[in-house]
């Protein structure tokens, strides 16, 4: 019918009183990355479960390629299956071993195969789970704020991870985050969403591999900041929405890179 | 500092303090209990257990206790002996633990089909779980003059009282264990498209092990506990059998020796439920870490 990866028309969700989407429309082109910015309730995580299939709708139309995984921001790996158990589970066929191995390499796991989850450290969990989702080649990937609770320089290993990952597999990526630099770094376009609405769409073009200092980031940063409704005097200050442990990590980041 | 860790309950505890790297932080201001220390403690321990034993016997030699009130050690060990040299003690052990066997086949069986039932499905724990909830209330000492009426006084009201005791425990933890699987867990596995089957399989039965082996523990438990009972109402064999004739005929030495048997049982069914654990959850921290 049309080339988007995702088609959403007029979607809205209603929780009780509350209007958690508010006639959304949203397209992602094939091989787009697009980032969701946030506040904690703006409906960022509904849109996204709509979109993984985990939510139904009030109303409008959703339209997704079968082919899409979704990443938590918390792993969500089997505690009584291995790293490549996990990565191979509901795998069918001969080669589901060694496409779950060769999924782990990607994400340089080849040397933690046969590792329990609980002996894998934050980072390493997570990309067991990214690997877990790629496994099924997915045309759409979609990331809860899967850097969320990693520190600092995981994180920025994971950003380098994700982009790599993406350009290799051309994949379609909605990303939620909290984090404005984050969305500068990784994203084609950076949507901003609040109340259910989505309020604001800005294209990303600065030449990647991005880095904070590059120029041009900060004025995108400013008027994501602003779209959001957060002032950014000084930019130096952490551009974190939300309160909370992230703060520290992103302070720390932008020193580590100054 | 020392740290004192339940013995008994949980000996991978100490293994994960006694870890090597642990031992050669000496300089560590807060310093751990090194292992001869506690080595000499638990030999220390020994002692009381053998200190009494020794009173028990010279007690008993000395007349202070009654040869009807007691035997002595000396006597219960020849007794023991004896049993065993004309094979009258591994027989009736033989037959008490074929009717454990078959009873707990039973309940495993049975608890563990219901709780399947009601843990997965809400029509079936409308129908399965209130009826169950209600049943293991009963005392199931209580439902033995039931049992004699219904299945006469062989070996089926036998087989069958250790089935109704152990069928509760098994029941109700693989039922909570299945409700209390990490319903994140679950939504991942729909995510990753798995069948319902898969589910079951992989996430769902997985989870609930470390619950339901509690329940296991527990149902061995509780059978040896009502087989004594079972056996000593017009039975011609079994560990019970053995103690009954025993106390018609004032043998206090078979009674004690009775006593040991089922004393040592229930450590076996420990070690072996351990076992159990230690292969079927080997992924856990405390399992994992004391692995490694």
């Amino acid at each position: 019918m049309n080339e988007h990866t995702v088609n959403v028309r007029g979607v809205s969700r209603r929780f009780g009183k509350t209007l958690a989407l508010d006639n959304v429309d949203l397209a992602i082109e094939p091989g787009e990355f697009v980032a969701l910015l946030g506040r904690s309730g703006s409906g960022k995580s509904t849109l996204l479960r709509a979109l993984a299939g985990l939510d139904a709708p009030t109303a409008g139309s959703v339209q997704v390629p079968k082919e899409r995984m979704i990443v938590f921001q918390e792993p969500r790996l089997l505690p009584w299956k291995t790293a490549i158990e996990n990565v191979a589970l509901g795998l069918s066929g001969s080669g589901a071993t060694q496409q779950a191995r060769a999924a782990l390499a990607e994400v340089g796991l080849e040397h933690r195969l046969d590792a329990y989850p609980t002996t894998l450290s934050g980072g390493e969990a997570q990309r067991t789970a990214l690997a877990r989702a790629l496994v099924r080649d997915p045309k759409l990937l979609l990331l809860d704020e899967p850097f969320a609770a990693l520190d600092a320089l995981t994180r920025m290993r994971m950003h380098r991870l994700i982009e790599a990952l993406w350009k290799q597999h051309r994949l379609s990526v909605l990303l939620i985050t909290h984090d404005v630099d984050e969305a500068i770094l990784l994203a084609d376009r950076a949507l901003v969403i609040d109340r259910g609405r989505i309020i604001e769409s800005i294209n990303i073009n600065l030449p990647r591999p991005r880095d904070l200092s590059q120029p041009g980031f900060v004025p995108l940063r400013k008027q994501l900041l602003s779209a959001i409704g957060v002032k950014d005097e000084d930019s130096r200050n952490p551009a974190v929405i939300d309160a909370g442990a992230q703060k520290t990590a992103v302070t720390s980041r932008t020193i580590a890179l100054a | 500092m020392h740290l004192d860790v339940p013995r008994g309950l949980d000996d991978t505890a100490t293994m994960q303090i006694t870890a090597p790297g642990l031992l050669d932080q000496t300089d560590l201001s807060v310093s751990i209990a090194p292992t001869p220390k506690r080595r000499s403690r638990q030999w220390l321990r020994a002692l009381s257990p053998l200190a009494l034993l020794v009173l028990w016997q010279i007690g008993c030699s000395s007349g202070l206790i009654s040869p009807r009130t007691l035997a002595a050690p000396s006597q219960v060990i020849a007794s023991f002996i004896q049993l065993t040299a004309d094979g009258a003690l591994q027989h009736h052990l033989l037959v008490s633990l074929g009717r454990v066997a078959k009873g707990m086949a039973i309940a495993l069986l049975l608890g563990g089909s219901l709780a399947l039932l009601s843990g997965l499905s809400r029509t079936g724990e409308y129908v399965i779980d209130a009826p169950m909830q209600m049943l293991r209330t009963l005392p199931v000492l209580a439902l033995i003059p039931f049992f004699i009426i219904w299945f006469g006084i062989g070996e089926v009201p036998k087989v069958a009282l250790v089935a109704v005791a152990a069928v509760f425990p098994i029941y109700l933890t693989l039922y909570s264990g299945i409700r209390g699987v990490d319903a994140k867990l679950i939504e991942m596995a729909k995510v990753i498209g798995l069948s319902r089957i898969a589910l079951i399989q992989h996430v769902i039965l997985p989870g609930a092990l470390p619950t339901a082996l509690v329940g296991i523990r527990y149902a061995l438990g509780v059978s040896w506990l009502i087989l004594v009972a079972a056996e000593q109402v017009n039975a011609t064999s079994g560990i019970g059998y053995l103690m009954n004739d025993a106390r018609d005929f004032m043998r206090i030495d078979i009674l004690v020796v009775g006593l040991l048997i089922y004393a040592f049982l229930g450590l076996v069914v420990d070690i072996l439920v351990r076992w159990l654990e230690r292969r079927l959850l080997g992924w856990r921290p405390s399992f994992v870490n004391a692995a490694s």
